[in-house]
């Protein structure tokens, strides 16, 4: 081989060489080994240290993990069982707490009867959001789906939801997942319907004020799509006042609540036609079913309201850009529980005197702002990334500005942009249990609470936070694999 | 001085110059802030020109050619481009942009869009043209470009000479009637400046209306029916491509051809 270097500068290869196998120390577990934990003196001591802290990690928590309980009504019954199996200095887990009062953890106060509700709005909610997590692999997209109905068949069936009930549910679910499962534009359409389904199935009441409701935004987007010839700006601002105007006449203002005898237009269809079920205030919201209402809701009007902050403040229009800019830097630069005490308190100073505006509605608002503010610094960033020449080639391609945002710019902004939404969409969704601070019963401090105090449960501490800690990470860990798998998903460059 | 010279035969039966004007462009100016980047342009182009425009860097050649389809604004003068002016009006904008089809030095296709869609997505949602309609179009042209067993990738997994390509289809499927090049090959290998070139040069063939900003001279030298000249934000020369090349009149153009074909 050296010959090339040294006898001569011509030189013509005439055999070329077979592949060999690599040399046998340079293969295996034991090569693993070396380069990754035993490659020089100091990553020897690491590694051994840090398997003495698993070691000692282990030791301490096993027992009490070991030693569990499950079936206790009291702390005192759980130290007894514990002291008298395992010996007076045993520790040992208290899951009584979590099997007496599950129902609060996931449920806060409402009415047991009705768990089915809340239970069939989550089975919805996964149905209907399967078709846009999964639009182009048909078999998770079914897995996805099927899993989210019979988990909520099953869960609705463990907490003993009669059989009528469950068979309407199963059906509701099937016939709306049979509908949209291979049709994008329905599931795009469900998912618009759905936050009313859900309002109404949550919260109960009169079916005719989220009716009206619905035909509110029917009627902004008949005028915008109406108005649209006039050009845009004068569209969205008739959509706007059109429905806002028709919500306010429905609702009774204006004096039209003369014309029904002192009650609304709604309120008179409800005295006629009642189509209500049993409502449940929001007082009784608690528990898991607080956090992920105000998550959900939070999620999902976040992402657009943060997509259109980010384009504002990349807008030339100054006016629009200065409010982004301001909007965004304020809220980022103020606590979220101050936005919440405005959201329970300031609030009221604002709104005319006996408005009634509900609480979580009100929350849910500022934490979408919240969460709005950083989406748009994500989203920004990813727009910011992009080259130049993509905006230009979708303007040498005639593409108007909305055009070339939702075609070519956004939708790699956006992909960029996934690992920074997805983080912001999991903080919120832990924040979220700062809505102790206004009063309402978060699933972290505000169950717990309620549940110490009563005389059985005074002094548990560990057992709710593992409790209510691995349910948050079911939730968060679920959003974070999903955001890979899509980041996957719509990897261009190499596949 | 060497001769430019390309080897291809170059059909010039369909290369006719029409007494329509396509583009024209009257004392135009431009500035970035205090720097006066266009001086006073003044360029008329008639329908089925093969303009190559030429120059060292820094002259404001691009930064012309990208005033025509407004990717850049003009301060001063007018511009024309088939019978619409080119101001502040976003109709007239996006009407000149959707006639005029632009390639780019880096290609700028949109690599979150296979192939077939790159060259759709603007037939459709632009030309509001049905889907079925702009696929056979864009088929049709990615054949003429030669690529169309490519069409389901992504641009991504192209060569850069396919991407351009690519890209001039894209173009073409708006069915442009005029065209603009923005250095379309100073991004490729040798061997791919030529498959662009042939390209290029059968779109010349069938009597389209080119302005192109290259230093291909050889391509110049064959294809075009004018060759300018600019210099410092200013039209320096312009001449028929054989006295261009063989006869330049300015100390500047002969310096320039000089460094640029002297070795």
């Amino acid at each position: 081989m050296s010959e090339q270097n040294t006898s001569s500068v011509a030189y013509v290869r005439d055999t070329m060489l077979p592949q060999q196998p690599a040399p046998s120390n340079q293969t295996g577990a034991l090569k693993w080994m070396r380069e990754n934990l035993f490659s020089g003196w100091l990553n020897t001591v690491l590694t051994l240290a840090g398997i003495g802290l698993v070691y000692w990690l282990v030791t301490h928590f096993y027992p009490w993990f070991a030693h569990s309980v499950w079936d206790a009504n009291s702390l005192k019954e759980c130290r007894e069982i514990v002291t008298t199996a395992y010996g007076a200095d045993a520790t040992g887990a208290c899951w009584g707490v979590i099997r007496e009062r599950w129902h609060q953890f996931m449920f806060g106060f409402y009415d047991p009867a009705l768990y089915w509700r809340p239970l069939l709005t989550f089975g919805l909610l996964l149905v209907v959001i399967g078709p846009i997590l999964f639009t182009e692999n048909q078999r998770n997209r079914a897995a996805f789906m099927v899993f989210g109905g019979l988990f909520a068949l099953v869960s609705m069936a463990l907490v003993g939801t009669s059989a009528a009930i469950l068979a309407l549910s199963a059906g509701i679910m099937a016939a709306t997942g049979a509908l949209i499962f291979g049709r994008f534009a329905y599931a795009m359409l469900a998912a618009a319907a759905f936050p009313l389904v859900a309002i109404f199935l949550l919260w109960g009441g009169s079916a005719w004020t989220v009716l009206f409701i619905g035909f509110g935004f029917v009627i902004g987007w008949l005028l915008l799509s109406g108005f649209a010839r006039m050009g845009s700006i004068i569209a969205v601002v008739a959509a706007i006042v059109g429905t806002i105007l028709f919500w306010l006449i429905s609702g009774g203002a204006f004096g039209t609540d003369h014309l029904f005898g002192g009650q609304s237009l709604v309120e008179a269809l409800a005295s006629a036609v009642p189509l209500s079920i049993e409502a449940q205030g929001s007082d009784r919201f608690g528990g898991f079913l607080l956090a992920v209402t105000i998550g959900v809701g939070g999620i999902a009007m976040s992402l657009p309201m943060g997509v259109v902050l980010a384009l504002g403040r990349q807008s030339n229009m100054f006016l629009i850009k200065s409010l982004s800019v301001i909007f965004i830097e304020f809220i980022r630069g103020v606590p979220l529980i101050t936005l919440l005490f405005v959201a329970s308190l300031l609030l009221n100073y604002f709104l005319p005197p006996g408005t009634q505006f509900d609480i979580i509605l009100r929350v849910m608002i500022l934490v979408t702002m919240f969460s709005a503010a950083y989406i748009a610094e994500v989203v920004r960033g990813g727009l910011a990334a992009l080259p130049r020449g993509q905006y230009e080639a979708a303007d040498a391609l005639g593409l108007d500005y909305w055009r070339a945002q939702r075609l070519i710019i956004l939708p790699q902004a956006l992909k960029i942009s996934i690992p920074g939404i997805v983080s912001t969409f999991i903080g919120m969704f832990k924040d979220t249990t700062l809505v102790v601070f206004v009063g309402l019963f978060d699933p972290l401090k505000g169950i717990p609470d309620f549940i110490r105090s009563v005389f059985e449960w005074k002094g548990i501490y560990w057992e709710p936070f593992v409790f209510v800690g691995l349910i948050f990470f079911i939730f968060n860990f679920s959003m974070s694999r999903y955001s890979m798998y899509l980041e996957n998903r719509l990897k261009r460059d190499h596949r | 001085m060497t001769e430019p010279h390309f080897e291809r035969e170059v059909d010039r039966s369909h290369m006719k110059v029409s007494d329509e004007v396509a583009i024209r462009i009257e004392n135009m100016n431009k500035w970035y802030g205090a720097f006066h980047v266009l001086r006073d342009i003044n360029l008329t182009v008639n329908q089925g020109e093969r303009i190559v425009i030429a120059g060292p860097s820094g002259s404001g050649k691009s930064t012309m050619i990208r005033c025509i389809n407004r990717l850049e604004e003009h301060q001063a003068g007018k511009i024309i481009v088939d019978g619409t002016e080119l101001s502040s009006d976003l109709k007239n904008i996006d009407k000149v942009r959707s006639e005029v089809g632009m390639v780019f030095q880096h290609f700028n296709l949109f690599p979150h869009l296979t192939i077939l869609e790159n060259c759709t997505l603007a037939p459709i949602w632009v030309r509001k043209i049905p889907k079925k309609e702009a696929i056979e179009t864009a088929m049709y042209f990615l054949e003429k470009v030669k690529i169309p067993d490519q069409a389901h990738k992504y641009p991504g997994q192209l060569s850069g000479g396919q991407q351009q390509r690519v890209a001039i289809a894209r173009s073409l499927c708006m069915k442009p009637r005029i065209m603009l090049f923005d250095e379309p090959t100073s991004a490729l290998d040798p061997e791919m400046i030529k498959e662009v070139l042939d390209t290029m040069i059968e779109l010349a063939e069938e009597g389209m209306t080119m302005l192109c900003v290259t230093h291909e001279m050889g391509f110049a030298q064959a294809v075009a029916n004018r060759v300018i000249f600019m210099d410092q934000g200013q039209i320096v020369e312009q001449n028929n491509p054989h006295d261009f090349f063989h006869n330049p009149q300015s100390e500047r153009t002969k310096l320039f051809l000089s460094q640029i074909l002297g070795h």
